[in-house]
């Protein structure tokens, strides 16, 4: 194949940073028209750069694709390394998709320090990149660190209120997880090498390699595996959010600006599962099999499903409820990875896409509405269906999507988590139903307090339907709720080779263990989803 | 003891830059209206002249570099180094005094003349391979730095920051004498290389831990390390800003470089007596610079906290001397904080014009607005500080937790990274200042010196940052090995 060989990867990656670097020296920060074009053009590009991936990418294959391997620091063994398996492609399409929708969906929203704001986004959108292609620790906690710096001017610029409480927690919060992670990163480069704290080493040649970390790490003694696991847990659990760590979420989504919120639903929580999926999971195997630790993420899980879902249920701010909900559904996500079974793994990745489609539609419609009428409390509004009947469609439509009614997204990946949960426990499933039942009623609830009814805010009586522009943004949306929703089998596909790979990664490690033993066979369950949904 | 005159040549750069201090001081009184800026020039050229001086006699004497008059002074790719380091940053805080200088109602030759005697004193020091001769040169740059720190000798701050700094100074010069008289006493030693085979029976080893835990006391004020920080706070505060810049970086390091020979060549076999003292001494110096910094209102007095800091986590590397790899990650990190710590300085410099301006935060308002380039800058710097990657601050605290961890203090490597995100919140209360706040802040002034200087900080901490494998290298063949 010839994409193997040029470096597309990288390509893709940094598109946006050239576009960054374009923006800065020969756009005059006055003329915000060409550089809103042009801005767009390099999201649009990207995203089309992107696509050949997804045609080119070999489904039957293990291991990593478009692979690029360099010397960075050879002192220290780290190296400039590339590469994508089916579940970094689906989330790197995914940030390509909304990297362009967050240009477009700003045109309006953003009136102030044009340049700066298109310039922060591209930038966020290479390092967003950069992370889900990573190969190499080193550069992974490069790419994972210097991410939130845009975010947090994102937020702290053109954010609410309180932007600058909540730019400074968002940074802080996911900072002090993502060091413990790079002692955890640091610790098993030593294993691997010389060894540390009486472990004895590997004496291999020093190296951050992913692939021959992973294998180093999953033959470590199951003490250390839970060290480590915990060092990692931290860094990822906080980006999630798990409960409890969430607090920092609500603020930061609530505070920024829209295409921020839809980025940061999108794509930057997906950081902390992907971080779970990836690499806790085949690096911990025995750690992770552990019962009570497995206990304890799940319990974490289910938690943050109906507490998280439960705060929604109260939430007087339309952007706010969005954001708790949030809680809620990657509360299912973490449940469906530590469910530890092909249905689960698969079911957690194709709901981090269903929930970046979703909230970040939502994240987006609140915005249009923001616009129109600077406030978000639902108090301010009721009956728009009636001068807004478009918005009000595809608000009912990504309102169904989020709260999993079949024939939409949601329902796929949901319904295989549930399956993953219930091959492990009745229980684990019966607790996470009860989420989705809340979900139902947050999601309708609030659907049925802003639009029905007759309008009785004087000041929502003439507030004009979607704009051309803004169905664009979000026609892309829900025609990609619909299709991952009556034909979920390509993605699937993608993901069914890496999703094995991890569960037999966890499941060859250990000879029979107690808590394993009700796990179907891979094989079996990797087709049932597909089936339920035709 | 044997001195040839070839011996002489190794002196060089101390010596040409002694007489490029002396040449100024008459200069200065010789030609009172000669232009301030012309003197400052003229030192910056004599810095560069003594680099290349440097550059020659390392080049020429590939064998035979020391030790030499009788084991005082040698120079090893380690002391070499070290004098770039210094050099450098001596260099930087000439570019950067030069308008402040001229705007202050000080004469500035006496100023440029000390300041290039303390950088021969630094000189001295970090080539001394003997406790006698660093001692000597250790005094010879710390009295011209308490000058130096009073130089506005009518601004009362000036004069107390001097003050302060002579009395503590002072204090812990005697304390680091009387911890070498012991060990001298114990061992009839005073050679690094000597003491490094020092024996000691029962009896002694009592004393000599003693003397060696005064001698670590006395570095360790010398570095602003918790307990022995009082002093930085109100030295920065009080201090003309381009030599509280240059006592951050420059007589820093030069501690530092003496802190890391004679522990790392002289008493590595004591380090179960010194380890544990230097792990709870940094653990405290990282809780409480980092603690202190938070609560802090006047930038100069933060940055001051932020260096205290910044000297917690060089100590990791300390506790890792048991192998190169410790060592390495303090000299990787001194480079790092050279650069960033003094480019932010200088910032807070190009904000006040006369007297102490950019005292405060708010004084930061408003710059991105004013001045983009300069806010993305000081960004960087303190990025870099913080150690957020690709900058020279995160490869530094990366080779420094590392050193931390392989030396078995994990707890203190937990310690330490999570203070650094602390830090983190400090640091960006300036980036919020410039980039979200509406308020116009303090005049950004013009300077060309002052920004070659900053240029030159921000070009290595993003260079280091990015691209570390060159200086990692280099500076692998710079441990100081039995010579």
């Amino acid at each position: 194949m010839n994409l193997q060989q040029i470096p597309i990867l990288s390509i893709v990656a940094y598109v946006p940073l050239a576009g960054a670097l374009l923006l800065i020296f020969f756009f005059p920060k006055e003329k915000t028209g060409p550089i809103k074009a042009f801005a767009t053009i390099v999201a649009g590009l990207d995203l089309l750069l992107s696509i050949p991936l997804w045609l080119a990418f070999d489904r039957a294959r293990a291991g990593y694709q478009f692979v690029e391997r360099a010397s960075w620091i050879p002192s220290l063994g780290v190296e400039y390394h590339f590469g994508i398996d089916g579940i970094s492609l689906v989330l790197l399409l995914l940030t390509t998709f909304v990297g362009f929708i967050a240009v477009y969906c700003s045109y309006t929203a953003i009136t102030e320090r044009q340049k700066e704001y298109y310039i922060l986004l591209l930038l966020l959108q290479t390092f967003m990149i950069g992370t889900f292609c990573c190969l190499d620790f080193f550069l992974f906690y490069v790419f994972w660190e210097i991410m939130l710096v845009p975010m947090y001017f994102l937020i702290g610029v053109w954010g609410g209120q309180r932007r600058l409480y909540a730019a400074i927690k968002f940074f802080l919060y996911t900072l002090a997880g993502s060091v413990l992670m790079l002692l955890g990163i640091i610790a098993l480069y030593f294993v691997n090498t010389t060894g540390f704290l009486g472990y004895r080493g590997l004496g291999n040649a020093p190296t951050f390699s992913i692939e021959r970390l992973t294998a180093v790490a999953a033959g470590m003694p199951v003490e250390l595996q839970i060290w480590l696991f915990f060092a990692f847990f931290f860094g990822f659990a906080i980006k999630v959010p798990m409960f409890p760590f969430h607090t920092w979420l609500p603020d930061a989504h609530t505070e920024a600006p829209t295409a921020g919120s839809v980025i940061l639903a999108a794509v930057l929580l997906k950081m902390g599962t992907y971080g779970f999926v990836r690499f806790s999971l085949p690096m911990f195997p025995q750690a992770v099999l552990t019962p009570w630790v497995t206990g304890v993420m799940v319990t974490l899980a289910i938690i943050g499903i109906v507490y998280g879902a439960m705060v929604t249920l109260v939430q007087k701010d339309m952007k706010k409820l969005i954001a708790y909900s949030s809680v809620s559904h990657l509360g299912f996500v973490m449940l469906g990875i530590f469910a530890l079974n092909m249905a689960g793994i698969q079911g957690a990745i194709l709901q981090m896409v269903n929930h970046g489609i979703s909230t970040g539609a939502l994240f987006l419609l609140v915005g249009i509405l923001y616009e129109r009428r600077h406030t978000r409390m639902i108090a301010d509004f009721g009956g728009l269906a009636r001068p807004m009947p478009l918005y009000a469609t595809y608000f009912l439509i990504i309102a169904l999507s989020s709260m999993g009614l079949p024939l939409l997204n949601g329902f796929i990946g949901e319904f295989a988590i549930l399956q993953g949960a219930f091959a492990r426990s009745f229980w684990w499933a019966f607790s996470a139903a009860t989420g989705i039942v809340l979900g139902a009623a947050y999601l309708l609830w609030l659907y049925q307090r802003v639009f029905f009814g007759e309008v009785s805010n004087p000041a929502n009586q003439n507030l004009s339907d979607l704009s051309p522009r803004e169905q664009l943004t979000l026609a892309p949306l829900v025609l990609a709720a619909f299709w991952i929703g009556l034909y979920p089998r390509p993605l699937f596909e993608v993901l069914r080779v890496p999703s094995e790979q991890i569960v037999r990664a966890v499941s060859g490690k250990t000879e029979t263990p107690p808590a394993f033993a009700a796990v179907p066979a891979p094989a079996d369950a990797a087709p049932a989803p597909a089936e339920a949904a035709r | 003891m044997r001195v040839e005159a070839s011996d002489w040549l190794l002196l060089a750069p101390e010596l040409a830059l002694t007489a490029s201090g002396l040449l100024l001081l008459a200069l200065a009184t010789l030609f009172p209206k000669a232009k301030e800026e012309f003197l400052g020039f003229l030192s910056f050229l004599s810095v560069v002249f003594t680099a290349i001086v440097l550059t020659i006699v390392a080049a020429a004497a590939p064998r035979g570099k020391g030790p030499i008059f009788g084991g005082m002074f040698v120079l090893d790719n380690f002391a070499l180094f070290f004098k770039y380091l210094i050099l450098l940053s001596v260099g930087l805080t000439i570019l950067a005094s030069i308008q402040y200088v001229g705007a202050a109602a000080y004469p500035g030759g006496e100023y440029y003349a000390l300041l290039l005697f303390t950088g021969v004193g630094m000189l001295f020091m970090v080539s001394g391979s003997n406790l006698i001769s660093i001692y000597v040169s250790l005094e010879l740059m710390a009295l011209a730095s308490y000058v130096l720190a009073g130089y506005f000798k009518e601004e009362p701050r000036s004069m107390e920051a001097a003050l302060k700094y002579f009395v503590l100074g002072a204090f812990s010069s005697g304390v680091l004498l009387y911890g070498l008289s012991l060990v001298y006493g114990i061992s009839g030693r005073m050679g690094l290389t000597d003491l490094a085979q020092m024996t000691t029976t029962a009896d002694d080893r009592q004393l000599a831990g003693l003397g060696i835990l005064l001698v670590l006391a006395g570095l360790l004020f010398k570095i602003a390390a918790v307990p022995f920080h009082v002093w930085t706070p109100d030295v920065y505060e009080g201090s003309p800003t381009p030599i509280a810049a240059f006592f951050s970086v420059g007589p820093k390091v030069a501690a530092y470089a003496i802190l890391a020979r004679i522990f790392y060549v002289a008493f590595p076999k004591f380090q179960a007596d010194w380890g544990l003292v230097v792990a709870i001494v940094a653990a405290a110096t990282l809780i409480w610079g980092n603690l202190a910094a938070l609560l802090q209102t006047n930038v100069k007095r933060m940055l001051a906290y932020s260096s205290i800091a910044h000297a917690g986590y060089a100590l990791l590397g300390v506790l890792g001397f048991r192998t190169a790899y410790g060592l390495w990650g303090v000299m990787v990190y001194l480079l790092a904080y050279t650069f960033m710590n003094f480019g932010a300085f200088a910032l807070v410099i190009f904000l006040e014009t006369k007297g102490y301006a950019a005292e405060t935060v708010s004084d930061f308002n408003g710059l991105a607005r004013r001045n983009m380039p300069a806010a993305v800058t000081m960004l960087l710097f303190l990025l870099s500080l913080a150690g957020i990657p690709p900058t020279a601050g995160f490869i530094g605290k990366y080779y420094l937790f590392t050193a931390a961890m392989k030396a078995g203090y994990a707890w203190l490597a937990v310690l330490a990274v999570l203070a650094s995100a602390v830090s983190l919140f400090y640091y960006f209360r300036i980036a919020a200042a410039m980039f979200f706040s509406e308020a116009a802040g303090a005049r950004l002034q013009t300077s060309y010196a002052l920004t070659a200087a900053v240029v030159v900080c921000a070009a290595g901490t993003l260079l280091i940052g990015v691209a570390p494998e060159g200086v990692l290298a280099v500076l692998k063949n710079c441990i100081p090995g039995g010579y």
